[in-house]
């Protein structure tokens, strides 16, 4: 037998649906057949998804990686001796030479694809619970205190200042007290929250047990959506890992300090990721929204008080503990501090992760990160935040990527969903897309969106149909209207977002043959 | 398409109703706070779907009423009243799976197995679904088969699956 070798494919859900499993299987048999010692470790994605399954092989110079391999592929590896960097089509030379990895910002996503997922002593070995120990030795005050002068917003979306939020909570007076961790990515175009779990579990744990010591909670949920299966096996097992070795429990590493964390699945609603709704759900109830007040800081989970927060601003946590929230701030661009998990898809040459400082503009991040549209025809639209979010068209790309900079144009940042559409788009279906989601999704609590839904979904019909165009159109404005004033939430108050930028901007998409009927 | 009885179409997924073991689901999940979508999510994984018979001892469980376990199993898209085909598949309808063409896909995929989206087919081997995002959209578009997702799924290679399918029934078969 020879050295023995060692090579890393990712377990992410993206690897597997463009077949790493049967990569790794094909790479185990050659290596038999040829009496090679191998070991393959399972990593996380670094987010380059378009090169997944993306094996990767340890040698004295590095970690280097092949992108797309094929089972078919493997044997032709073997003899170009990819074992040790050997040159090969698929090669690409160091992955940390990368370009597209390289000129990222990777603090909440530092350990993506770098480590094995499940290893709790490869999650040590790079930084992993440094940011808890400082926690574990901290006044609730401080860790609230540091986490506030980071400047984190909450990375779901809403953007509300994190600090602030934890700080409602530790200052409300109760038993027992909640982290609710929301998992719920619903947005098309994101994946963020899907990579971090399946890549660096730990680090989510370790920033909800933060969350819990600065608040004073001890459970935490994770409300996990139904889509993601391999997230739930993968925290389950993250958990008893963690709970095996004092992390999790009654008493954290011997601290007399105790939090523990839970997984519920939620069954298939995109408006369960609405905060409210969530913790309806999560309660075992129909996942309808709440009015607020009462906020959830205050009367939350089961009436008690409770943090919730998406899972990258509770992953961003460790890192702020580690390192100071100066070193966070010095990061993004006005009242956008740190780094956001961008995510490039639909349209799109290179589709994946990309973990950069607030503050670039839209286009480079398309263009230069994404390589234009996969078809290679123009791009028409992009949207971006989410089916919720508005349509971009190609002169608004300049847009720097920071929150108040999108909302000023009247758009939404969101969850950093960015999803690329060519020319051959027609903007009126995706008008209609949106409505019709928002009757698919409605929780059905208030009128303007339960009904409102199905009222736009037919005008647009109607307007397809060529039928009274302008007085349909104007009909359409108005319903937005009512929509974004007298919904109880966002997925009323927003679907008129999508509708009404892409009339604004390709008001010929809405007007097929010129004709009214 | 013609609507039958479960029974007279062999290929469903489902088990027999079984009360006792239905209790021994929901039992665990009862002493859980909020452990109501955990139950149904277990009734679903072990019969296929959340059978009817199932309301009284939901209720009797959670102290509600039947109408708001009805509520609550009927509020999410997961929650089946019928059993699913022998195969389940899952189509992207969201954005980003739009951007690369699921709207095609999708026609493509109706027309071959002769049923629409919510569909189960005659012969029960076949129910069509649509999802919103499979969290998979750098490789758009997506499917789902048999619960393992396909990234990057062309028409051609839809029909490969299901050939894959096919022979793999037939091997069953002759086994």
């Amino acid at each position: 037998m020879s050295d023995l070798m060692t090579l890393y494919v990712p377990l992410d859900s993206t690897a597997l649906a463009m077949g790493a499993d049967e990569v790794v299987l094909a790479i185990m048999t050659e290596a038999a057949a040829r009496h090679l010692d191998v070991e393959v470790i399972r990593n996380g994605s670094w987010g380059m998804s378009w090169l997944e399954p993306l094996v990767e092989v340890v040698t004295d110079k590095g970690r280097m990686a092949y992108g797309n391999v094929t089972p078919e592929e493997v044997p032709g590896l073997f003899d170009a001796g990819f074992l040790t960097g050997g040159e090969h089509a698929l090669g690409l030379g160091l992955t940390a030479e990368i370009e597209y990895l390289k000129s990222q910002d990777r603090l909440t996503f530092a350990r993506c694809g770098l480590i094995e997922a499940l290893s709790l002593e490869d999650y040590r070995a790079h930084g992993g619970f440094k940011g808890l120990e400082k926690a574990l030795k901290m006044l609730p005050q401080a860790i609230v205190d540091q986490v506030t002068a980071s400047g984190l917003r909450g990375r779901g979306g809403a953007a509300f200042p994190t600090g602030i939020k934890w700080n409602t909570v530790l200052g409300a007076e109760a038993d027992q007290k909640y982290i609710c961790c929301n998992a719920d990515e619903g947005d098309s175009g994101t994946f963020a929250d899907r990579i971090l779990m399946e890549g660096d579990p730990y680090c989510l744990i370790e920033g909800m047990i933060i969350a819990g010591l600065a608040v004073g909670a001890t459970e935490g949920y994770i409300y996990l959506r139904s889509e993601y299966p391999l997230c739930r096996d993968i925290l389950h097992e993250a958990l008893i890992e963690a709970r095996d070795a004092g992390w999790l429990g009654a008493d954290i590493r011997g601290s007399g300090k105790a939090f523990d964390i839970e997984v519920r699945m939620g069954a298939g609603s995109y408006v369960c990721g609405e905060e409210t709704a969530m913790l309806n759900s999560l309660e075992g109830k129909r996942g309808m929204v709440r009015a607020k007040p009462p906020l959830p800081a205050l009367e939350g989970l089961f009436g008690q008080p409770t943090v919730v927060n998406n899972v990258l601003s509770l992953a961003s946590v460790p890192i702020i503990m580690d390192q100071g929230a100066d070193f966070y701030k010095n990061y993004g661009m006005g009242r956008s501090r740190g780094t956001i998990a961008f995510q490039l898809a639909g349209n799109i040459a290179r589709g994946g992760l990309v973990e950069k400082a607030f503050g670039l503009p839209l286009r480079e991040m398309i263009d230069g990160y994404g390589g234009g549209t996969d078809s290679g025809r123009p791009i028409k639209a992009v949207q971006v935040g989410g089916p919720l979010g508005a349509y971009l068209a190609e002169g608004d790309l300049d847009l720097p990527l920071d929150y108040e900079a999108f909302s000023a144009a009247g758009a939404v940042l969101g969850h950093g969903g960015i999803v690329v559409f060519d020319d051959t788009v027609d903007m009126a279906a995706q008008a209609k897309f949106a409505f019709d989601f928002c009757v698919e999704e409605s929780c059905g609590k208030c009128t303007p969106c339960r009904i409102g839904s199905v009222r736009g979904a037919e005008l647009i019909e109607k307007i397809q149909a060529g039928q009274a165009v302008d007085d349909n159109l104007a009909l359409v404005k108005d319903l937005c209207d009512v929509m974004d004033s007298g919904s109880l939430c966002a997925m009323g108050g927003m679907t008129p977002i999508p509708v009404l930028s892409a009339m604004d901007k390709w008001p010929a998409d809405f007007r097929k043959d010129g004709v009214e009927k | 398409m013609t609507k039958t009885h479960e029974h007279d179409r062999p290929h469903l997924e489902q088990a027999d109703w079984d009360p006792v073991e239905a209790q021994e689901i929901i039992a665990p999940f009862a002493r859980l706070k909020g452990g109501l979508m955990e139950a149904l999510h277990g009734l679903q994984q072990a019969f296929g779907y959340v059978p009817r018979q199932s309301y009284d001892l939901l209720a009797d469980a959670f102290n509600l009423s039947r109408a708001e376990v009805y509520g609550v199993k009927s509020f999410y898209h997961d929650f089946r009243d019928t059993p699913a085909g022998h195969h389940v598949i899952e189509v992207c309808q969201a954005e980003s799976c739009q951007a690369m063409g699921s709207r095609g896909l999708t026609t493509h995929v109706q027309k071959m197995l002769g049923i629409e989206l919510g569909e189960t087919s005659h012969d029960g081997h076949f129910t069509l679904k649509a999802v919103y995002c499979l969290g998979n959209c750098a490789v758009s578009p997506n499917i789902t088969f048999d619960g393992k997702m396909h990234g990057r799924v062309t028409e051609d290679k839809f029909d490969k699956l299901m050939q894959r399918t096919a022979g793999l029934a037939k091997k069953g078969e002759n086994a």
